[in-house]
């Protein structure tokens, strides 16, 4: 199949493990993980000469033998999470470490009633009926090896749900922490999110990392927003440098359901994020915002996709990308409007400053479109900091390279206006100033 | 304080300033003019530093040192302004984030405590006032939507913020109606003082009945060819540039 040695088969031999120790879940649960494995052994991980995959090279993930880590050593402390600007949020939240739940830092005081926020574990033993119906029912295994990985190999991860009509004031924080301790390490976090009817919530899914070992995050989390739901969810990722992520959500919407997504990336060392949202009822909007920083020799691929099932649906989607030293980025964006979906309006837009001469990065905005009665447009822009705007900075005393840092953080603070949540603007702000100052250190004085 | 001798500067190896002698001193309101082309904005530009423009040959001395050796946030330090003629559009940066930060570089390069954003606030809304101008300026990203109009105030908000010594506006008069020329310079003209030199450059005399200049000097093809008192813009008003050029032509003027 491949024809570097990779290690598919360490994955079909931790599956067995777990199937013997009936870690598996009901009987429901472990067919789908069974169905899960044997699609994961028939794709193998992808390679280049995978279209979806032609831009990032996945061998840091395939030629390493990760292995999950013990409960027992799955440890963390809030002092030695501190360092994060991600850790305190001011809400309510759940904390996972090496993808066990890690009860001691997490809280969940302030949560409306009726609102579910547990461990998914939990709710699976617990027999909650609503997990037959939606976990894993959303998320594509049959093309995504790594979803299918994820499903076989889950334990455990958040899962929310918020009843009808419910409107939650705070968000629900969800932070799956790793260590790198006893590296590789892998680890599979999975969340869901269920949004009943006219309800309202905001859902913040952390991942942070650190230490020098070497991980593996394959996360998945699947969204559902039933009619009239509205649902502002963040994505964060503040890996640690030798880290590698793959992250797939999943959002699927009913008649009116208004879903925003934010995604952050100031980490890891090979991030992979697929977003795939089908609007399936009319009227539904969703926006996705995106922005990442990337630096040394990071690389970022965010693979996106709205699909457009039903009329009357609007979405609007808008990433922007800082890259510097030789760091390589990955944009593909695809608006699919199906036949039935007349009066889509549609916006999408892939921005990317590059800061050095080795940055690369590899916009492709894509629209494919059965319907003839729709308002569509797209695009992307790659360029430098403006230099008009540089010298009219300078002209009024401000530095080179302090004008260069204002225009990047102004790029980037767009995106970072438009989470609600002011706690976490805030944090975001910190993350991009840490993140700019790092840069600028760089340059001669 | 200003002394340009024989400056010539280029740009993409087109000559554009050919020998450009021109003495400023302090308090002294001086006006630039001539036809389109002539060098005007150039002029302006390469005394703020713009390295679009290289210079060839000649020197600027500011206060006795060679302006030329200065990047222009070094300039600017130095207490030089320009106010430009087509203002940049900066979307994301507030114009209060903006001026704070260069008035407390300034503030710090000259040996002063930074100002807070209190402080910044009570001062600027003392500059608004004087200024006639609105306090919702402060809030909008730098020049983002503003109307033309709005831009040139902004500059001239700026320049009073920022205090320089020598304020050059390039066409500050540009694309505007008289109510916003008339408001433009009034602010200007609160401006002047005798510790502040000026240098206005302008492709219309109209703008100089109301910010009345010490000097009128008239550029044409890169070079000074004419200077005189403020009367000589009322002449190049009544007789246009076109004799200018004659004269030239003629090897009339020097």
């Amino acid at each position: 199949m491949t024809a570097v040695k990779d290690y598919q088969g360490t994955y079909l031999a931790q599956f067995q493990a777990h199937e013997k120790d009936h870690a598996a879940g009901p009987g429901w649960l472990a067919e789908v993980r069974r169905a899960a494995i044997h699609r994961f052994a028939e794709l193998g991980f992808p390679t280049t000469k995978d279209e979806e995959w032609k831009y990032t090279n996945v061998a840091p993930i395939a030629q390493v033998p990760f292995q999950p880590v013990a409960a027992a050593s799955a440890t963390a402390t809030a002092e030695s999470l501190a360092w994060s600007c991600f850790f305190e949020l001011d809400c309510p939240r759940l904390v996972f470490v090496n993808g066990h739940y890690s009860p001691g830092i997490s809280f969940l005081a302030g949560l409306p009633k009726g609102v579910t926020a547990t461990r998914l574990a939990k709710a699976v033993s617990a027999g909650t009926p609503a997990l037959e119906q939606h976990l894993a029912r959303y998320a594509d295994l049959q093309n995504s090896a790594f979803t299918a990985l994820n499903t076989a190999l889950m334990q455990d991860g958040g899962f929310i749900e918020i009843p009808r009509g419910a409107v939650v004031e705070k968000p629900i924080y969800l932070l799956y922490v790793s260590t790198g301790d006893g590296g590789p390490t892998i680890s599979s976090p999975r969340t869901l999110i269920l949004a009943g009817r006219e309800c309202q919530a905001t859902v913040i899914e952390g991942h942070i990392g650190f230490g020098e070992g070497t991980y593996f995050s394959n996360a998945v989390t699947e969204i559902v927003a039933d009619e009239n739901a509205v649902i502002e969810y963040s994505k964060l990722h503040q890996e640690s440098r030798t880290a590698s992520h793959v992250g797939t959500v999943r959002v699927e919407q009913a008649r009116s359901s208004n879903v925003t997504t934010h995604s952050f990336s100031f980490g890891g060392a090979l991030i992979r994020e697929d977003l795939n949202a089908v609007l399936n009822g009319e009227g539904a909007e969703a926006q996705l915002n995106g922005l990442y920083l990337m630096t040394a020799r990071q690389h970022i691929d965010h693979h996106t996709t709205l699909d457009h099932a039903q009329p009357h649906c609007a979405s609007r989607e808008l990433y922007k990308g800082v890259l510097d030293g030789q760091a390589a980025g990955v944009f593909n964006g695809r608006v699919i409007v199906r036949k039935d979906a007349q009066k889509t309006d549609s916006k999408q837009s892939n921005k990317n400053l590059l800061l050095s001469e080795e940055a690369v990065i590899n916009t492709k905005p894509q629209l494919e479109i059965f319907a003839d009665d729709v308002k569509c447009t797209h695009g992307a822009t790659i360029g430098q900091v403006d230099q008009e705007a540089i010298f009219y900075l300078r002209s009024r005393g401000i530095g080179i390279s302090e004008a260069r840092k204002i225009l990047t953080f102004a790029f980037a603070n767009d995106i970072i206006d438009r989470v609600k949540f002011a706690p976490l603007r805030d944090r975001l702000r910190d993350a991009l100033f840490q993140s700019l100052a790092k840069r600028s250190r760089k340059e001669p004085a | 304080m200003l002394t340009i001798k024989n400056l010539h500067a280029s740009t993409n190896s087109k000559e554009i300033l050919r020998g450009i002698d021109l003495e400023v001193g302090l308090g002294e309101v001086h006006a630039i003019m001539g036809p389109n082309g002539s060098g005007k904005s150039t002029l302006a530009q390469v005394l703020a530093g713009r390295e679009v423009y290289e210079v060839t040959d000649g020197e600027v001395l500011y206060d006795g040192q060679n302006l030329l050796d200065l990047s222009p946030e070094d300039r600017a330090r130095a207490g030089i302004f320009l106010a430009f003629q087509y203002p940049v559009e900066i979307p994301g940066v507030s114009n209060t984030y903006f001026l704070r930060s260069a008035l407390n570089t300034i503030r710090k390069s000259q040996g002063l405590t930074e100002i807070d954003a209190m402080d910044f606030l009570a001062l600027a809304r003392k500059k608004l006032k004087v200024l006639d101008m609105d306090e919702a300026l402060m809030n909008r990203s730098v020049n983002e939507g503003f109307s033309g109009g709005e831009k040139k105030r902004n500059e001239i908000f700026q320049m009073a913020i920022l205090e320089p010594r020598l304020a050059i506006q390039d066409e500050t008069d540009s694309g505007l109606d008289i109510d916003a020329l008339k408001e433009v310079a009034h602010g200007v003209n609160s401006l002047r003082g005798p510790e502040r030199s000026m240098i206005v450059v302008t492709h219309y005399q109209r703008l100089l009945n109301y910010i009345v200049p010490d000097f009128v000097h008239v550029l044409y093809n890169g070079r000074i060819v004419k200077s005189g008192k403020k009367e000589l813009a009322l002449e190049l008003e009544s007789k246009g540039y076109g004799w200018l050029e004659e004269e030239v032509a003629a090897g009339h003027t020097a």
